[in-house]
């Protein structure tokens, strides 16, 4: 029964906060109407996310966000000085293949968005199986090297999570 | 105090317009839509973060109320640049480039735009069907 009213616990949850912080105040009447949001909005969405994602260790996605906030500010100013320095002529951008050993849908996607925010890279694609990811990468001349890092980096943590 | 408080959010504020304008340049001056995604992508998030800084010193340090709002901006944010260039990046990859341009993905199965899905349910969840 409670499965059923509350496919997902956590997303209910989040969006009652997120509904609150929205209209930036706690009122009986707006924590009502998270609430009806936070049943109806999991119960509808339910048939596209039939899994239940379990997140192992909530510390580590605490340093797994500290750790990708400040690879996006490194690779703010890495993406923009290749902008501003490079010519057109030495920036060789390329495909990188990045087999991954992560399986759980949950994990692929923020492995895709942490790939696209960080430095110099952009997840394009998916293979049909969802076992390797496509990255573009702006500007490198050694792709084992990006393909090392991202897995190393990030795959590693985000294994531990999920 | 005040003077400094207003200067560090003059601070964040001009570093946020200089990461925009650079963000900005990039789109003009990269070669192709590949390369072109990289701007938007990352440089402008420093460019919208550093104005969301700014806001939320000023309303928490100055006007003395807690907002969320950049918060929430900051997530929602987050949440879409990278579905949004994953789906230009695919789109693009579908109108424009063959299947030989790409490296081998590895694995048995081609890259999602070239190739079916495999037919067992809990393995495709994440990528939709053609």
């Amino acid at each position: 029964m409670i499965k059923r009213l509350l496919p997902h616990p956590l997303f209910s949850l989040t969006l009652v906060v997120v509904w609150l912080m929205l209209v930036n105040k706690v009122t009986l009447g707006n924590v009502l109407l998270g609430s009806i949001l936070g049943i109806i909005v999991p119960a509808l969405t339910a048939p596209y996310w039939p899994g239940q994602p379990r997140v192992r260790s909530p510390l580590r996605v605490i340093e797994y966000m500290l750790v990708v906030l400040w690879d996006i500010v490194v690779a703010n100013f890495h993406v923009a000085a290749i902008i501003l320095f490079k010519r057109n002529k030495d920036i060789h951008s390329r495909w990188v293949t990045v087999p991954l050993d992560i399986t759980s849908p949950e994990a692929i996607t923020v492995l895709a968005g942490t790939i696209t925010m960080t430095p110099g890279t952009v997840s394009s694609m998916l293979s049909a199986d969802g076992r390797s990811i496509l990255v573009h990468c702006l500007d490198c001349d050694d792709p084992n090297a990006v393909r090392d890092e991202i897995k190393n980096r990030y795959e590693r943590r985000l294994e531990e999570i999920f | 105090m005040n003077l400094v408080i207003e200067i560090l959010i003059s601070l964040c504020l001009v570093t946020a317009g200089v990461f925009g304008l650079v963000g900005s340049y990039g789109l003009i001056k990269l070669k192709d839509t590949m390369q072109r995604l990289h701007a938007p992508t990352k440089a402008t998030t420093v460019g919208v973060g550093g104005v969301l800084v700014a806001s939320m010193l000023y309303f928490f340090l100055i006007k003395g109320s807690l907002s969320f709002h950049e918060l929430m901006i900051t997530l929602f944010l987050f949440l879409t640049a990278p579905v949004s260039a994953h789906f230009i990046a695919k789109t693009f990859i579908q109108a424009e480039v063959t299947e030989k341009d790409l490296p081998d993905p590895e694995h048995e199965f081609g890259w999602a735009v070239f190739d079916d899905a495999p037919s067992y349910p809990d393995e495709d969840d994440h990528e939709p069907k053609p």
